[in-house]
């Protein structure tokens, strides 16, 4: 085992964790605060072999992306707000293509260009629901640099399982900030590799599989001369507008991930068994709201703490069950509530959930989430 | 005939266009060239965007990937950069690569990535039923243009060329012959190629602008084109108002894959402890 120790940035642990994961191609646009991504996977990628490329907006890279993906290569793209909202008809794409790919999304203060360089986490609902129609994602939201390592790798190897666009939901200050990450040794680990068919003959790009609706994906260019189309299509990748073809193709889809959602369930737990409050936040608002929390248990309150890190699809039954013995529920995150919406959906119905939302660019402080606990208690 | 059926996916047939669409004049065409440079069907992709044009793609029996609307060209980017060795034509309509793609457009012709671009350009927008394009010449109609257009359209080929690209050429469905030369000769080029191929749309643009049927739209078509041999012949005036056919532009250029695989064994030479490293993991079965 040749383990390395560094000190890095989440943007850089998410490229490392990408590299790591065989990604092969990367098409992306600057923005701020994802721009580390696109600068060192343009200085990594030829190394290995892979490809950068610098498109001319975010639509075009993430079509990019699609179009590489397809041909069997590992793709990612990352950007933040004004660029995510750009990709949303292509996410919609993928998600129905099944295509797999890996978008990275520094989440950033919003609406429009709203304020560049400062965190943000609004970007919740449009990861779920930004492109039309009903669709399946998954979207996981590390809470430290390290985190962006794990789940970055993570991403791919969903993504290439289930054949479905991933989102890492980070922000500025996981995206910029700095810590310690054991880089694992290149021997160590699996690579995530996608299922392929065997045989050209008789080839249906979009039969399901008998293990869980996932179809198996035929490269271009290997002879399989095959049909991807955003149309609505059957087993054979043709086009149709049969409501009998349009029915299954939309409930195999949903279903492959919305039935596995507390499989994909992963999150962080603490003091939930015996607390009158639970706190519930993600990425780095949950930095503070940790800290908040053990404090308030140290000063003797029966506080606990829950951290998605899988956020789509949202693990409905784990939180239901996790969050049982909470009275109360204090939702802190850097948005006006929209985490909050799935936690009153989930664990509403019993006991009042609390907003915290902020959305003036500055990160939670521990004593401000501290004086929430207080009053909420 | 027979052997160009081979082409097709005969099962997903027929086609969906009206009778008398330019549509499948420019298909067949493709297909003709295809044959005639005896290609290998399994190292083809063919990207389309969204469009009656831009429907072809999926009666065609290669790996054909039909995109969202305008962004064929940078869905066909990703395929060309991620696998070179893969020939990559995009077939587009006039809207889905001026308007809405004209972007992409620029922007693969300035790289000079080695992408065969075939833009079906019937004046129109097509699919959604008539409205005006970037094309629709001025003052003629469309459903959004309904007393005239009062905007100009491009000059595809002259755009194409100013971007970068180092292949351009002109035909129509009249003239298909000529249209299935200068898609063969755009395939073999090494970098940005453009075939822009002027087509009839009798059902919208024909109708709407009481030119007629099929024929005589195509004929109207037909009467605006001088082939670019000829005209160098002929005085400025009878040159004017008329539309060149034929090779406009054809350069020899770096092309943008190509110099990028340069980069990689120039870094990887540079960088020997990634050497073991042959391409990237998992990717064996398709790499080179
Ligand atoms: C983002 C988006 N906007 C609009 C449309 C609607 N739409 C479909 S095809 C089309 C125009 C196609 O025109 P053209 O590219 O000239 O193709 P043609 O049908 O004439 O062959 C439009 C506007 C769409 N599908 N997607
Ligand atoms: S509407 Fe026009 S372009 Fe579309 S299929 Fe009919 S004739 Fe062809
Ligand atoms: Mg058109």
């Amino acid at each position: 085992m040749v383990e390395k120790v560094r000190l890095m940035q989440g943007n850089e642990a998410c490229t490392m964790a990408a590299i790591a994961a065989g990604l092969e191609f990367y098409a992306g646009y600057p923005i701020t605060p994802s721009t580390e991504i696109a600068e060192m996977c343009s200085e990594e990628l030829p190394k290995v072999g892979g490809k950068f490329i610098q498109m001319e907006d975010e639509i075009g890279s993430i079509s990019a992306c699609i179009g590489a993906s397809l041909t069997g290569a590992k793709a990612m793209t990352a950007t933040s707000g004004p660029g995510f909202s750009l990709m949303q008809e292509a996410i919609g794409y993928a998600s129905l293509c099944e295509i797999p790919l890996v978008i990275i999304d520094v989440q950033r203060v919003g609406p429009s260009t709203g304020m560049p360089t400062s965190p943000a986490q609004g970007d919740v609902m449009q990861a779920r629901w930004g492109t039309h129609g009903d669709h399946p994602i998954i979207a996981l939201a590390p809470g430290n640099v390290k985190e962006c390592y794990e789940l970055t790798f993570r991403a791919f190897e969903l993504s290439e399982k289930y054949r479905v666009p991933v989102i890492v939901l980070t922000d500025e200050v996981i995206g910029h900030m700095r810590e310690k990450v054991v880089l694992p040794d290149p021997g160590s680990y699996k690579i995530p590799m996608r299922a392929m068919p065997q045989n050209p003959a008789g080839y249906k790009p979009y039969a399901a599989d008998p293990n869980g609706g996932v179809p198996l994906m035929a490269p271009f260019g290997m002879g399989y001369r095959w049909h991807c189309t955003g149309l609505f299509h059957d087993e054979n990748g043709a086009p149709s507008s049969k409501p009998a073809v349009a029915s299954v193709l939309m409930r195999r889809l949903n279903l492959k991930v919305e039935n596995r959602a507390d499989d994909l369930a992963d999150y962080f737990a603490e003091g939930l068994e015996d607390c009158d409050l639970a706190v519930v936040s993600f990425g780095s608002s949950a930095m503070a709201a940790l800290s908040a929390v053990r404090r308030a248990r140290s000063e003797g309150y029966k506080v606990g703490m829950f951290r998605p890190k899988t956020i789509w699809p949202f693990p409905t039954a784990t939180v239901r069950r996790l969050l049982a013995p909470a009275k109360r529920i204090l939702v802190p995150e850097m948005n006006l509530g929209q985490l909050a919406l799935e936690i009153e959906r989930a664990a509403g119905c019993e006991r009042p959930v609390i907003r915290l939302g902020k959305v003036n660019g500055e990160l939670f402080h521990p004593d401000e989430v501290f004086a929430a606990i207080k009053e909420a208690l | 005939m027979a052997e160009f059926l081979s082409y097709f996916r005969q099962d997903r047939l027929p086609h969906i266009w009206c009778p008398g669409c330019g549509n499948g004049t420019v298909t067949g065409a493709l297909v003709r060239a295809i044959d005639k440079l005896g290609l290998d069907k399994n190292n083809i992709v063919v990207v389309s965007g969204i469009g009656c044009s831009s429907r072809a793609v999926g009666y065609l029996d290669f790996d054909t990937l039909h995109t969202t609307h305008g962004r064929a060209i940078a869905f066909a980017t990703g395929v060309k950069l991620a696998r070179p060795r893969l020939k990559v034509i995009v077939i587009t309509g006039d809207g889905d690569s001026a308007a809405i793609g004209g972007n992409h457009f620029i922007h693969a012709a300035r790289r000079n990535i080695d992408i065969t671009t075939i833009i079906i350009n019937n004046n129109i927008y097509g699919m959604t039923s008539g409205q005006a394009s970037p094309m629709t010449p001025h003052g003629m109609l469309g459903t959004t243009a309904p007393y005239g257009n009062v905007e100009y359209n491009f000059d595809l080929c002259e755009l194409a060329k100013a971007a970068g690209a180092t292949y351009v050429a002109r035909a129509t469905t009249y003239h298909y012959v000529l249209l299935e030369d200068l898609i063969a000769k755009a395939i073999m080029h090494k970098g940005f190629s453009v075939v822009e191929a002027l087509s009839q749309c009798p059902t919208y643009f024909g109708r709407k602008n009481k030119i007629g049927g099929a024929v005589d739209t195509l004929n109207w078509i037909k009467d605006q084109t001088i082939n670019v041999k000829a005209a160098a012949a002929l005085p400025p005036e009878k040159r004017e108002g008329k539309i060149l056919i034929g090779e406009l532009h054809s350069i020899e250029k770096a092309e943008f894959t190509q110099q990028y695989l340069e980069v990689i064994a120039k870094v990887q030479r540079a960088n020997p402890s990634y050497a073991r490293n042959k391409g990237v993991p998992g990717c064996e079965l398709n790499s080179d």
